[in-house]
């Protein structure tokens, strides 16, 4: 970068505090790895770090594509059915051929299919103006009733047992596939919002949606893509899903978009809109993934972890509020 | 005028002084209100009738000065104690709650009970005997939703006499009522005259002036000018104490070679305004004023896509255009800059070059992605020709002063490179010395070939820096005067503003 250098005294210290701003959220995740690493004997252990990676592929996945929804103004509460009937629909077409080479269509049918349900999503929320919290919450329920409706209601296992090597194996016998895939998002994530024209106009039309139109911004598609990308992310996590259970059920991901809203707050993501990065949410959505390993490691009850997850994204948007003292 | 005995009056203002940073809103102002008369208060726009308003509401503080009302010091923090000690505005915009019924409006927090029940009938029967007396054919259980905002208005000022209001302030009550509503209105304000309550009327509107108050005091550039009886005025009397005689060399209007035509606006009709026709040349500024809620922005905004047009056409270098959206606007080359700035000139919590980049991104696209690199070089050289003073390209907009912001609008705008290029109030909150800049700016844009449409205010502003301007009154074309004209005197500040009000 040859602009580095000739940065002003003034820049770069403004450059600092913005950075600060921004990820000094990463400080929090620091001092709970260190704490963990002191109090736990297993948290370094090369198993338990991979096997953090692998709990947190599902929701990093969900959480990349809710951050650009809630920074358009949005939310998107269908992310957990969408979830459901992704593996319901990569089930269903694997018990149909029930061959190796059946897997990529399952695979282009849930991704096309939860993209199809996010663009319903966008159009309804953004043609017609109805309130995106109101549009998801009942989306979600056909979405749901639909993957249940398909699977007749019941569970059954993925007959085709390659596919559960999408969940369980490793690439050269040391990455696992679901760490690849959400490291493949966030680079596309990454590249989408930060380096796009798009993403852009997703900052734009979160911030101020009316300066947005009078600069010409298309409003109507900035905000149904934003919601087409929620649904194709969701589709990559149920692939995880499926793979990992290695069986379809239509009951799967209730109050997963809790885990994903989570995510984005703690990593920065305004909820008014506008105001969101990429590194901000991974760190969040590592920060969700180390409060569920934490607490097993120290063997606190899940009902305790859901207590800590809560109050601690109260924490995160409180001291947001105090450091940066907005809106 | 009689000289008044010390009881005389209600509510007695002296010495008030308001300034906002560098400017000065209220400059040693006085005004004095009898006892159940109606007094108007006019002004030009930013004579600062508005600030005084919002002192006396307990909205805005005074820097210095005292008032007094019915004969004690007042000093408030908010509405609800100027409510409390018997003053009222009824203001425009303040609806009451719609979802209401009349009578639970007009006694909303000051409700009728049985214990802890809601005494609906008691209610219902007190409001039916207010609106009797007022003379208001309009049912208590009648949702307010479903009201003229005349008719909700005058729920407003009924509300306002059951808590005791002994002065209620109107301003502009009667800019979107027609004549028959704006006689039910003067019924209201003749039956509170008669009550003892006294009424503080500002208006636009002269014959309403003259037909409804009794005292009438003037206010330009923030300075009381004199109160004066109605009867001992003419309109012609009030637009000379309405003009100051400052003198506008500090708008720099540099001359240049005015082109041919390149917008042309025929016929205009939509919401607000009606048969707007003008047309404006390469390198000209053409000026745009009148009163506030004249039809100016409203024209502008239907020109650039914002609002709708209800019929007329439009052309651009000679071929008729069709505007749906501001984008479509923005391709064939007009943009706009809004009056405000803060709802549709930036997104102020993004960064200086990230506001001047969303209309150009195109330019800055190479294969999928942004060039990034390019575009902070341009956008830092665009900052640079606009004198931009930030600490860093990458500071959000919020952290810059009201100049440097317009700057960056402007900024976002000239390159967009536009053929025709609207400003809306473009010195509105903006410094002394920002403004001169502006100015400047804005004549190096037409020197550039592009043609300028200006609307403003402030008289002097729009007369130094315009080649020729339109006057509106009422969203209608009530006149059109040269810099020529200008120049040799023949049209000087009070034939500008007696056009404003439909003279």
């Amino acid at each position: 970068m040859s602009n580095r250098q000739n940065l002003t005294a003034e820049e770069r210290a403004y450059n600092r505090s913005l950075m600060f701003k921004r990820y000094g959220i990463s400080l929090v995740m620091i001092a709970m790895i260190i704490i963990l690493s002191i109090t736990t004997k297993k948290f370094l252990s090369a198993n338990n770090i991979l096997n953090v990676i692998n709990t947190i592929s599902i929701n990093g996945c969900i959480a990349l594509g809710m951050v650009f929804v809630i920074t358009a103004g949005g939310i998107d509460l269908t992310v957990g059915a969408m979830l459901a009937w992704g593996s319901v629909v990569i089930g269903m077409v694997l018990q149909h051929f029930g061959t190796v080479q059946s897997i990529p269509i399952a695979i282009i049918i849930a991704i096309v299919s939860t993209g199809l349900m996010g663009l319903i999503n966008g159009v309804l929320i953004s043609y017609f103006n109805i309130f995106p919290f109101v549009v998801t919450l009942a989306m979600q329920l056909v979405i749901r009733g639909l993957a249940t409706a398909l699977s007749g209601g019941a569970s059954f296992a993925v007959p085709v047992t390659q596919f559960t090597q999408l969940g369980l194996g490793r690439l050269w016998g040391v990455i696992p596939y679901p760490a690849i895939m959400l490291i493949v998002l966030i680079i596309i994530a990454w590249f989408l919002m930060h380096q796009t024209r798009f993403g852009r106009y997703v900052y734009a039309v979160g911030g101020n949606v009316q300066a947005a139109t009078a600069a010409g911004v298309n409003v109507f598609w900035t905000r149904t893509a934003t919601y087409i990308i929620s649904g194709l992310f969701t589709a990559v996590a149920s692939i995880i899903m499926t793979a990992k259970i290695n069986a379809s059920q239509p009951n799967v991901g209730v109050g997963y978009e809790t885990d994903a809203i989570a995510a984005c707050v703690i990593g920065g993501t305004s909820f008014a809109g506008g105001v969101a990065t990429i590194p901000g949410t991974v760190i969040g959505i590592i920060i969700i993934g180390l409060i569920y390993n934490g607490m097993n490691l120290l063997g606190v009850q899940s009902y305790w972890q859901t207590v800590c997850k809560g109050i601690l994204i109260i924490l995160a948007v409180l001291i947001d509020k105090i450091v940066n003292k907005k809106r | 005028m009689k000289m008044a005995e010390p009881n005389e009056y209600i509510l007695e203002c002296t010495g008030l002084s308001k300034a906002f940073g560098g400017s000065k809103a209220l400059k040693e102002v006085e005004l004095h209100i009898r006892h159940g008369e109606v007094h108007a208060i006019v002004g030009e726009n930013g004579a600062g009738k508005s600030t005084l308003m919002k002192i006396i509401m307990g909205l805005l503080k005074a820097d210095s000065g005292e008032i007094v009302f019915e004969g004690k010091p007042y000093k408030v923090n908010s509405p609800a104690e100027a409510i409390n000690r018997g003053i009222t505005m009824i203001h425009q915009e303040l609806n009451p709650e719609p979802y209401l019924t009349v009578a639970e409006n007009i006694f909303l927090n000051n409700e009728d009970v049985k214990g802890i029940i809601l005494d609906k009938k008691t209610t219902n029967e007190k409001a039916r005997n207010l609106l009797k007396e007022f003379d208001f054919k309009v049912s208590p259980t009648h949702l307010v939703e479903d009201l003229t905002l005349a008719q909700a208005q005058v729920i407003e000022i009924i509300k306002a006499v059951t808590r005791n209001a002994k002065l209620v302030i109107m301003d502009e009550p009667t800019s979107s009522l027609d004549s028959e509503e704006t006689e039910q209105l003067f019924r209201v304000i003749r039956k509170l005259k008669a009550d003892g309550v006294s009424v503080i009327y500002i208006s636009h509107r002269m014959e309403e002036i003259f037909g409804i108050c009794d005292t009438v005091s003037v206010f330009r550039d923030g300075r009381y000018i004199g109160t004066k009886s109605i009867e001992e005025v003419s309109t012609n009397d009030l637009i000379t104490m309405m003009v100051g005689h400052e003198i506008s060399n500090i708008f720099p209007k540099v001359g240049c070679e005015i082109g041919d035509v390149v917008f042309k606006a025929e016929n205009l009709c939509g919401k607000g305004f009606e048969n707007i026709s003008f047309e404006v040349h390469a390198g000209e500024i053409l000026g745009f004023t009148g009163l506030a809620g004249a039809g100016r922005s409203e024209t502008m905004r239907a020109i650039f896509g914002l609002d709708k047009l209800t019929s007329g056409k439009m052309y651009l270098n000679g071929k008729e255009i069709k505007v749906r959206s501001p984008r479509s606007a923005i391709e064939q080359g007009i943009v706009m800059v809004n009056e405000d700035r803060r709802a549709y000139g930036l997104c102020l919590y993004r960064s200086i070059s990230e506001n001047i980049s969303l209309p150009n991104l195109p330019v800055h696209q190479k294969g999928l992605f942004l060039n990034k690199h390019k575009e902070k070089k341009e956008n830092e050289e665009y900052a640079k020709m606009l004198t931009v003073k930030a600490a860093s390209i990458n500071a959000d907009a919020i952290s810059l002063s009201g100049g440097n912001q317009q700057k960056v609008v402007l900024a976002k705008w000239i390159m967009a490179n536009p053929k025709v290029m609207i400003l809306d109030e473009p010195t509105r909150g903006v410094d002394v010395g920002a403004k001169a800049e502006i100015h400047s700016l804005i004549c190096k844009f037409a020197a550039q070939g592009m043609a300028i449409i200006m609307i403003s205010s402030e008289l002097p502003e729009v007369m130094g820096m315009s080649d020729r301007i339109i006057v509106y009154h009422e969203g209608k074309i009530n006149g059109e005067v040269s810099c020529e004209e200008i120049r040799n005197g023949s049209v000087t500040q009070e034939t500008i503003l007696a056009k404003e009000f439909g003279q």
